[in-house]
């Protein structure tokens, strides 16, 4: 057993390391977990703190404030490390109960297959031909504001439809296949013919959209946050430290800049890894463009 | 290919009815109701309240409203508006035109970008230019979308000052100006919310134009193109290229939803009188109906959208049509 894994993984972790992507994109990724990480001790000042509301209101990027102060007189360096602390944290969490969720359900689909199977993949078709903002903001709008908690569990709650499909398409593929159907022939309980067998085989496409997810996430969290729906203020998010700019664009530019800056980057990071992951993980997806949504 | 439509328009209808549905459920499980809402102020006495809930039948059994919900928004009423103190309808009738206006245009230059920009990579896979490029739109796809937007606002309306910040015309001048000054602010005031979406939106395109064009590029009939003599470029262009469009039409109904949500932050950010900016605004007044029927109305656009893109690509296909 050990001796097949190793033989079958090897060249695939050979791929991934020379792949530049790959190194690119887990450097900033593990960069930026180390910044939410290690947050209290990098950041300056509190990043809640307002340090002198009549000299250092929006005060331009300096020496003692690298990245400037928003309006209340905060140091937007210190808010900028404490907000990846919040985005980031609150994007993996999301992206891990949605990815679990999702390919436990796609694969349960897929192996028992009949009516189950029917109701819910014409449901995930439904539900994932309308884009998860929209979705979101009904939620959110109607139940007003939302702790940092349920907004985490919501994101996860609008992404988990595409992991289902392609995890349920993969087991299908697997399903029957002979060492499957010997497990099955041997006695072996269904839920261990499944996490055994059907999985580890299924699981590729799963962790290449669980990948490119943490990007989407990002994007949505910030999205939401600039609409004034997402993390509340005075707790700092990437997108809520933008919407604070967003009034007075024109005299605090760099309220804006920088915070979108950091979710360029990390969110590039994720779709190069994603990206790269894919090439290694399926050649064929590549061609098949059209099975991934090409929009974010 | 009969069955095929019937399967493929059953499955937009079903988008439509859990879209109507998912609305109709958070309305009732949100907090309140939409007459608590609107009528908050503590000098209205409860019993005033069950009138205006009897009026609009939200004593009535769940079921009932709900069927009723349904076949009022099939008949395209979709409530009254409180912010705005008249129909939904209306207040979408008056915004749809400049949302179509505004994506209609940004579809067209992102279409155009991103099939150019996919073209150039694909006619030399691998080479350094199809490297560059290819960083360059996994950068622009990563962006945020309204911070994107934002910073093309504060360049080109503050820093630099050529285009307007914001709106559909000047507020003060336009009624002043002559029909062919009218005309040429409504230009001005388009340039950077157009500009910003088939940006933001011709990442996604020139990605999967260059996907499409390498899956045909080691295709039979390409060899012969190039044993009867053609240039790889000629082949390229006027046997790939033409082969390679099938899957635009596809992702024309992939694109539509980036459209709506890309339309939301633009709208904001550029305060462009559409769709987007009417559910922000209603968000922010916490006008229940408003924002479940603009969220119900973009997403019945995109349901559409993506069937139409189907059958166009069925009729055009006949591999699709007939499988």
């Amino acid at each position: 057993m050990n001796a097949r894994q190793a033989g079958t993984t090897s060249p695939l972790w050979a791929r991934l390391r020379a792949d530049a992507r790959v190194r690119v994109g887990l450097g900033v990724l593990g960069l930026i977990a180390l910044v939410a990480l290690l947050a209290p001790l990098l950041a300056p000042y509190d990043p809640r703190l307002q340090l002198d509301i009549s000299q250092l209101q929006s005060r331009p990027p300096s020496f003692a404030h690298p990245l400037g102060t928003d309006t209340f007189s905060r140091d937007v360096l210190s808010r900028l490390i404490h907000g990846t602390r919040v985005s980031f944290t609150l994007a993996l969490v999301a992206v891990s109960i949605s990815a679990i969720f999702g390919t436990l359900l796609g694969a349960t689909a897929g192996y028992v297959g009949g009516a189950l199977d029917a109701v819910l993949m014409r449901f995930v078709e439904a539900a994932s031909s309308i884009p998860g903002l929209l979705l979101l903001i009904v939620v959110i709008a109607l139940w007003g504001h939302i702790s940092i908690v349920m907004l985490t569990l919501l994101l996860a709650g609008v992404g988990w439809f595409t992991v289902s499909r392609l995890v349920r398409a993969e087991t299908l593929a697997v399903r029957d296949a002979d060492y499957v159907v010997a497990a099955r022939a041997l006695g072996m309980p269904a839920w261990r013919v499944l996490v055994r067998h059907v999985l580890p085989n299924a699981i590729g496409p799963a962790i290449v959209s669980a990948t490119l997810a943490v990007g989407n996430v990002i994007l949505l969290e910030a999205g939401l946050s600039y609409l004034g729906i997402g993390v509340r203020p005075p707790t700092p998010s990437w997108g809520n430290i933008i919407e604070e700019g967003s009034t007075r664009l024109s005299s605090v530019w760099w309220l804006t800049v920088f915070p979108g800056l950091a979710i360029l980057v990390t969110v590039f990071a994720c779709n190069a890894l994603g990206d790269a992951l894919r090439d290694a993980l399926d050649p064929r997806q590549l061609l098949s463009a059209h099975d991934d949504a090409p929009f974010a | 290919m009969r069955r095929y439509l019937a399967a493929r328009v059953l499955q937009a209808v079903g988008v439509v009815l859990f879209v109507t549905t998912f609305a109709f459920v958070m309305l009732h499980l949100a907090p309140g109701d939409p007459i608590g809402a609107a009528l908050s102020r503590p000098n209205i006495t409860e019993s005033v309240r069950q009138e205006w809930r009897a009026s609009y039948g939200l004593d009535r059994p769940v079921g009932e409203q709900y069927l009723r919900w349904v076949s009022n928004a099939a008949r395209g009423n979709l409530g009254f508006s409180f912010s705005h103190r008249r129909p939904v309808r209306d207040v979408f009738a008056d915004a749809v035109p400049n949302t179509l206006l505004l994506s209609g245009l940004g579809l067209a230059l992102s279409f155009a970008i991103g099939i150019a920009v996919g073209l150039v990579q694909a006619e030399r896979p691998g080479s350094g230019r199809d490297r560059w490029l290819g960083r360059a739109l996994l950068v622009l796809y990563s962006v945020p979308d309204f911070w994107l937007a934002l910073v093309i606002l504060i360049l080109f309306a503050y820093w630099i000052p050529l285009f307007p910040p914001g709106g559909m015309t000047d507020t003060v001048l336009y009624d002043y100006l002559t029909p062919g000054g009218k005309l040429l602010d409504r230009l001005r005031h388009l340039v950077l919310p157009v500009v910003t979406l088939a940006v933001l939106t011709a990442a996604g395109v020139a990605r999967f134009q260059r996907a499409a064009l390498l899956a045909v590029l080691p295709s039979d009939w390409m060899r012969t193109a190039l044993a009867k003599g053609l240039s790889w470029r000629t082949a390229v262009l006027r046997h790939a290229f033409r082969n390679a469009l099938l899957p635009t039409i596809t992702l024309f109904g992939l694109s539509v939803p980036a459209f709506a949500t890309g339309a939301i932050f633009v709208e904001r950010v550029f305060s462009w009188p559409g769709m987007g900016l009417v559910v922000v605004n209603a968000i922010e007044a916490r006008d229940y109906p408003l924002v479940t029927a603009g969220v119900m109305l973009m997403s019945v656009l995109v349901a559409g959208c993506a069937l139409v893109a189907d059958l166009a690509v069925a009729v055009a296909d006949p591999r699709v049509r007939l499988s």
